[in-house]
C-alpha cells in the first residue's frame, strides 16, 4: 500500500471540490473493496476523501417511492421496514452478498462502486485491461469459471460482483449524482456499463461526480419477488449465477415482470427481452422456460464457464418458479 | 492398568483463556525494539533473477535492511546437508537437482520463492518498502501442471513407497465383475485462522529466543541449532498455542531461518508474518493426486482383485511422500492386491501432511470405487463392506489389535436414517431437491512415540504436569489432564498443564494422530511413579496404612486409602510433611512401541461417515443437510474435546469435498484464487448439525489408557461419502473434487 493523505469532509460540495482532475483522489466510503484494492497494489490513489460524515444516510418515502441514501449501509437497506415491506427483492439481494460484518460497513454508493473480483485484475503482476489497458485479458483463455457469459468483448470479460445492483437494476431505480457542473439523474441501467475497448471504465460517472442516493419508484411486485443466487458455498461467495425475479400477478397470469441477471456481463444484466415475453403470458414451468432461452439469445461461454449456458437459464426458471409460487 | 470405565466430559482446561484472550499466539508476543519482516515473492515460477532493484526501498522511511541472495546474512549450518526429514534445509532431492536455499542464489524454483525480505522499524513500513523492490528475470519455461507430466512420476525411495502386491496383481481383469475409475483431488492449501510467521530476537551472542508457530518447539529448537551450528540448549522455542494447524507447522520453513539469521545480523528481534496470499506458496499445501483404481468383485460381492495407482506432485527440489495408497493395502479382505505411488517434480513450492494426509486422498479414491462397485453389484454399500470384512491385517498376517467397525457402521447407519436411502439413484425427491444417502469409511495408522513428562505434586493437593508438546487444538491439555486425574485422582480444576516450551521435558511433534497415545502414556508413566512414591511413603512406619501392601492402595481426592476400607486414610500433605518434602517431583521416559506386543499387532483407528445430501439438479448445487461421524479410535479420554475434533474433521472434510481447490493458472505458474474469498473453505452455513459417536472401547495393547488417535480419521473418507451421497442423489458419479454445481450440470 501506498502512502497517501487522508482527508474528512462533511459535505458534498466539499467532497467534490477535494476530488483533482486526475485520478489520484479517490472517495472513501465502506472502504470494503477500496482497502483491499491498495492493499493488493490494483489502486495506489494519493488522497482519500472520506465522505462518510457527510449526511446521505437517510432512507424515506417520496411522492414516487423510497429514496435511499447513498451512505445508508447496506444492512440498514436490508433490514428498513419500507423496504422490506415494498421492495423485498433488494433486501433479499443484499442480505445474499457478502458477510454481516461486510454489509455492516458497507454503503449503497460503494457497492455501486466495487470493482470485478476477476483474479487477474487483482494480481499486478498478471495481464489485465481493466487494470493496465493494454496489457491483455488473462481471463480469456486462462481461469474464466466466474466470467461473463454476456455483453464481453474480447478486451475484458469480467463480471460485475454485486447482489444488491441487480435487484436496483430490476426495480428500475434511478441515482442521483452530483458533480463539479451540477446535478444529474442516471437510469440504473445506464450507470454500469459494458466493457467494450474501455473496460477500465466501469460506469459512467464523470470525475469529480458523487453518487448522492438512489430511487426506487413504487410497484407492485412485493408479493412475488425472488432473488436467487447460486454459489460455490451456502454463504460469503459471489455470484455464479443469480437471478433477481419481481412479478406483478393476476391469477395465475403476469400482468408485468421485472428479472435481471448477476455474474454473466460486466454491469447488472436486465432481460427486457424475456420480461416483454413473460408479461401477459401464464405462469408455468413451460413459459419460464422460453423466456429463459430468449435471454440467453446472445450467450457466449469461455470455456471454464461453459456451465453457465446452462445454469442461467436453469436459475431464471427456477427463480420465476419460486417467485411465482409455481410448482 | 486400563482404565475400564468411560471417561467423564469435561470442559476444555484452556477453553476460557482461548475466549477471553488469555491465550497468547505467537505473534502476540513482544520482545524490545522489535523490526517487523516483509517478504517479497518471485512473480515467475522458473528462471533466475536478471536483477533486483532495493535502492528504492532500503531508503525508504524507516527500514533496516532489505535482504537478498546478494547480501543474506550467514546461516553457517546450511553449508553442510542436513539429515532428516521436515527441519532446516532439505537434502536435495534424489536426481540430484538444484537444492532450495533461502535467498542463497538467484535461482527461481517456485512462484512466490522469496527473493527479498525487506525489514523497518514498522510493519506498515516493511510492508511499503516491500512494494518499491523490483525485480526482472530469465524466465525459463515451467511445469507446473501434475497432469501434463504424469509420465515424469518416479517412485520414491523406501519401503513404504515401493511398489507394493500380493497374490495375482492381475486377478482383478478377469474378475466377473470389474470397475476402472480415475479418480483426483486437487491442491488444498491448509488456512488455519492463524497467518504463519515467527518472531525471534537473540539473548546473547549465541542465545536466541524464539516464537514459532510450530507443531513441534523441539523440531523448531533443533532446526534453529543445526542452521546456526550452537547448542540446542541455546535455542529457547515457545509455542503453547496455535490458531490451526493441519499439519503447515510439521517443519521449520526456510523463512524462519532467514528471520533468525537477520535477526542476528541487525540486532533487533525480527517478527514475519506472512500474508494470506503467500499463505499458498509458502508452508505447504495437500499436493493434487490422480489416482486410479481396478477393481474386480465375484457375483457374491466378494473381492477378487484391487490395484490402486496414485501419482501426486512434489517440488523439483525436494521430495514429499505420504501414504496415498496405505489403507488399499489392509482395508478389505482381498487376496490379490497391489499398489502403485508416484511422485512428480514440478516447478512448485514443496507440499506437507494437511489433515489426514494421503491416506485422505486415497481414501477419497477407494471408498468410491467400493461405492461403485456396490452400485455395479446391486448390493447396499454397507453389505459390500460387511462381505469383505476382515478381522486380520492381510497386509503383515496379523490380527489387529482393536477394530470395531462393524459396530460403528450399525452405529453409523442408525444414526443417519440409513434405511431411508433408496437405492435407486435419483429416486429420493424433496420439491425440487434431490435427496441422497452415502457412507464410506476411514482409517489411520495407531502409533506410541517416546515422549517425556514432569509431574509436581504439592501438599496442597494441586498437580502440575509439564512436557514441551505443542497443542495444536485437539484438547492435548485437556487430555492429559484427564489421563492424570485417572491415575493420581486429583480433581481436575486442581491440576495445571504447562506445554509448548522447548525448556519443558521432550515430546515429538504433534503430528499423525499421536500424541494422546504419546503423551499420554508419558504422563500416564510418571503420575503412576508418583503414585507409587505416595503409596511407599503412605506403607512406612508411623502412619495409619503402616505395614499394608502398596497395590491395595488407592490415591484420590488429595489421601491414599484402602481400596476396600476408605475410612483407612492418611492425606497426601502428611505424607510430604513426615518425609520433609514439599512437593513430590518426578520426571519419566516413556519409550515408544517397547512392549513385544506391539509387533504382534496392527494397530489401526477406524472412522465411518455418514451424509445425507441435497442437490438441485437445476443449479447444480449441493448441500449437506445431515452428518455423522463415527471414531472407533480405544478409549477416548476427552469426550468434549474429541467430538469437537470430530466436528472438525467434518467441516473441513465438506470443504474438500464441496468447495475447497487452489487453482494455478499454469500459464504463468501462479495461483489465481489465492485469498479466502476466493479459496472456499466451508463456512458455518455448510456445516450441518453433525452427530458424533464414539465407540470407547480401549485398545488393549497399544498403550495404558487404551487410547488412539483420531485426529486424521476425522476427516479421512468423509469427501467420498459426500461423493457417493451426490451420486445416491442424482446418479451422477464425480470422481473429481471438489464437487461444484458446474461439474453436475456439465455431467448432467
Amino acid at each position: 500500500m501506498n502512502q497517501f493523505q487522508y482527508v474528512r469532509v462533511t459535505n458534498p460540495k466539499a467532497a467534490i471540490a477535494a476530488i483533482t482532475k486526475d485520478n489520484t483522489t479517490m472517495f472513501l466510503a465502506g472502504g470494503t473493496n477500496l482497502i483491499d484494492l491498495m492493499k493488493r497494489g490494483v489502486t495506489a490513489p494519493e488522497k482519500l476523501v472520506d465522505i462518510t460524515r457527510i449526511p446521505l444516510n437517510t432512507i424515506e418515502k417520496t411522492a414516487t417511492g423510497l429514496r435511499i441514501g447513498a451512505l445508508a449501509k447496506n444492512t440498514a437497506v436490508a433490514e428498513h421496514e419500507l423496504v422490506m415491506k415494498n421492495f423485498p427483492l433488494l433486501s433479499m439481494a443484499l442480505n445474499a452478498g457478502a458477510s454481516p460484518q461486510l454489509r455492516n460497513m458497507a454503503t449503497v454508493g460503494g457497492n455501486m462502486m466495487q470493482r470485478t473480483r476477476c483474479s487477474y485484475f487483482y494480481d499486478t503482476a498478471m495481464p489485465c485491461n481493466k487494470r493496465e489497458p493494454g496489457t491483455g485479458c488473462g481471463a480469456i483463455g486462462g481461469y474464466n469459471r466466474m466470467h461473463a457469459i454476456l455483453g464481453a468483448s474480447n478486451k475484458c470479460i469480467a463480471v460485475h460482483p454485486s447482489d444488491m445492483c441487480i435487484a436496483l437494476v430490476a426495480l428500475d431505480a434511478t441515482v442521483n449524482v452530483a458533480g463539479p457542473k451540477g446535478e444529474r439523474s442516471i437510469p440504473f441501467g445506464e450507470f454500469h456499463r459494458l466493457p467494450g475497448d474501455t473496460p477500465q471504465k466501469d460506469n459512467t460517472l464523470q470525475p469529480g461526480e458523487l453518487i448522492m442516493s438512489v430511487d426506487l419508484p413504487m410497484n407492485g411486485f412485493a408479493g412475488n419477488s425472488h432473488y436467487l443466487k447460486v454459489r460455490d458455498r451456502a454463504s460469503y461467495a459471489f455470484a455464479l449465477i443469480s437471478v433477481g425475479a419481481a412479478l406483478k400477478m393476476s391469477g395465475n397470469t403476469i400482468q408485468d415482470v421485472r428479472l435481471a441477471m448477476g455474474g454473466v456481463a460486466h454491469k447488472p444484466w436486465r432481460l427486457t427481452e424475456a420480461e416483454k415475453f413473460l408479461k401477459g403470458k401464464p405462469a408455468t414451468e413451460a413459459t419460464f422456460k422460453q423466456a429463459a432461452q430468449i435471454a440467453m439469445k446472445s450467450a457466449k461461454g469461455y470455456g471454464e464457464n461453459d456451465f453457465k449456458l446452462t445454469m442461467a437459464p436453469n436459475s431464471i426458471v427456477e427463480a420465476l418458479k419460486t417467485a411465482t409460487k409455481t410448482a | 492398568m486400563t482404565k475400564d470405565t468411560k471417561n467423564p466430559p469435561i470442559d476444555r482446561v484452556d477453553g476460557r483463556m482461548k475466549v477471553t484472550g488469555g491465550a497468547k499466539y505467537f505473534a502476540e508476543f513482544e520482545m524490545p525494539n522489535t523490526a517487523y519482516c516483509v517478504i517479497v515473492g518471485s512473480e515467475i515460477a522458473k528462471g533466475t533473477i536478471a536483477s533486483l532493484d532495493t535502492k528504492k526501498a532500503a531508503g525508504a522511511p524507516g527500514v533496516l535492511g532489505v535482504f537478498t541472495h546478494q547480501n543474506v546474512p550467514p546461516i553457517p549450518g546450511w553449508d553442510a546437508p542436513v539429515q532428516g526429514n521436515g527441519n532446516g534445509p532439505p537434502p536435495g532431492p534424489p536426481s540430484g537437482g538444484e537444492k532450495y536455499r533461502i535467498l542463497h542464489m538467484n535461482k527461481i524454483l517456485f512462484y512466490g520463492q522469496p527473493i527479498a525480505m525487506v525489514v523497518a522499524d514498522t510493519f506498515e513500513r516493511a510492508t511499503y518498502a516491500a512494494s518499491l523492490v523490483k525485480a526482472t528475470y530469465n524466465k525459463q519455461a515451467h511445469q507446473t501442471d501434475l497432469e501434463k507430466n504424469l509420465e515424469k512420476g518416479v517412485t520414491p525411495k523406501g519401503p513404504r513407497f515401493a511398489d507394493y502386491s500380493r497374490g495375482n496383481a492381475d486377478a482383478y481383469k478377469s474378475a466377473p465383475v470389474t470397475l476402472e475409475a480415475n479418480y483426483t483431488i486437487p491442491i488444498e492449501v491448509h488456512h488455519p485462522m492463524e497467518l504463519h510467521g515467527v518472531l525471534a530476537g537473540w539473548t546473547g551472542d549465541d542465545q536466541v529466543m524464539v516464537y514459532a508457530k510450530t507443531q513441534g518447539v523441539k523440531g523448531t529448537q533443533k532446526a534453529v541449532a543445526e542452521a546456526f551450528k550452537i547448542d540446542q540448549k541455546n535455542v529457547h522455542v515457545h509455542t503453547e498455542f496455535m490458531g490451526g494447524g493441519f499439519g503447515m507447522g510439521l517443519r521449520t520453513w526456510p523463512q524462519e531461518i532467514a528471520v533468525v539469521a537477520i535477526a542476528r545480523k541487525i540486532g533487533r528481534p525480527v517478527k514475519l508474518m506472512i500474508t494470506r496470499n503467500q499463505m499458498f506458496s509458502l508452508v505447504g499445501y495437500r499436493p493434487k493426486a490422480v489416482q486410479t483404481i481396478n477393481m474386480g468383485a465375484d457375483a457374491n460381492g466378494k473381492l477378487v482383485g484391487l490395484s490402486h495407482d496414485a501419482t501426486a506432485e512434489t517440488a523439483t527440489y525436494e521430495d514429499f511422500t505420504e501414504g496415498t495408497v496405505s489403507m488399499t493395502k489392509f482395508m478389505y479382505d482381498c487376496p490379490n492386491v497391489s499398489t502403485k505411488y508416484k511422485i512428480v517434480p514440478l516447478d512448485r513450492g514443496v507440499p506437507i501432511w494437511m489433515r489426514g494426509p494421503g491416506e485422505a486422498t486415497g481414501a477419497f479414491a477407494l471408498e468410491s470405487a467400493m461405492d461403485e462397485m456396490a452400485h455395479k453389484l446391486k448390493l447396499d454399500p454397507i453389505e459390500f463392506r460387511l462381505r469383505n470384512y476382515t478381522e486380520t491385517d492381510p497386509e503383515h498376517n496379523r490380527p489387529y489389535s482393536d477394530k470395531n467397525l462393524k459396530e460403528a457402521y450399525q452405529k453409523g447407519a442408525d444414526a443417519i436414517g440409513w434405511k431411508e436411502r433408496k437405492a435407486e439413484p435419483g429416486s429420493n425427491r424433496d420439491g425440487d431437491w434431490l435427496i441422497g444417502y452415502g457412507m464410506s469409511s476411514g482409517t489411520f495408522n495407531a502409533s506410541k512415540g517416546g515422549a517425556i513428562a514432569r509431574a509436581v505434586l504439592n501438599a496442597d493437593g494441586t498437580l502440575l504436569l509439564q512436557c514441551s508438546v505443542t497443542d495444536i487444538g485437539p484438547g492435548t491439555g485437556t487430555a492429559m489432564t484427564m489421563i492424570a486425574h485417572n491415575v493420581l485422582g486429583v480433581p481436575v480444576e486442581k491440576i495445571k498443564v504447562e506445554y509448548g516450551d522447548s525448556a519443558l521435558p521432550n515430546s515429538p511433534q504433534q503430528g499423525g494422530s499421536t500424541i494422546t497415545s504419546t503423551v499420554g502414556s508419558a504422563i500416564h508413566q510418571v503420575c503412576t511413579s508418583v503414585k507409587k512414591a505416595l503409596t511407599d511413603m503412605a506403607t512406612q512406619a508411623g502412619t495409619p496404612l503402616a505395614g499394608l501392601k502398596p497395590g491395595d492402595l488407592t490415591v484420590a481426592d488429595g489421601f491414599v486409602s484402602v481400596d476396600a476400607d476408605s475410612s483407612k486414610k492418611v492425606a497426601i500433605g502428611d505424607l510430604l510433611k513426615k518425609a520433609n518434602l514439599t512437593t513430590l517431583d518426578k520426571t519419566e521416559e516413556s519409550k515408544g512401541s517397547e512392549k513385544p506386543d506391539q509387533q504382534k499387532y496392527s494397530m489401526y483407528s477406524f472412522s465411518v461417515h455418514f451424509v445425507q445430501v441435497r442437490v438441485n439438479p437445476a443449479t447444480g448445487v449441493v448441500r449437506v443437510s445431515k452428518a455423522v461421524s463415527v471414531a472407533d479410535s480405544g478409549r477416548i479420554i476427552s469426550p468434549k474435546t474429541a467430538a469437537s475434533q470430530m466436528i472438525g474433521g467434518v467441516a473441513g472434510g465438506i470443504g474438500m469435498a464441496l468447495t475447497e481447490e487452489a487453482v494455478i493458472d499454469h500459464r504463468f505458474g501462479r495461483f489465481v484464487n489465492n485469498n479466502l474469498a476466493d479459496y472456499h473453505v466451508s463456512v458455518s452455513a455448510d456445516v450441518p448439525h453433525t452427530e458424533t459417536i464414539v465407540i470407547d472401547k480401549p485398545d488393549p495393547y497399544i498403550n495404558p489408557m487404551g487410547a488412539k488417535g483420531m485426529g486424521e480419521i476425522a476427516l479421512i473418507g468423509f469427501a467420498a461419502a459426500v461423493a457417493n451421497a451426490v451420486f445416491n442423489a442424482t446418479g451422477q458419479r464425480i470422481r473429481d473434487l471438489p464437487i461444484t454445481p458446474d461439474k453436475l450440470l456439465r455431467t448432467a
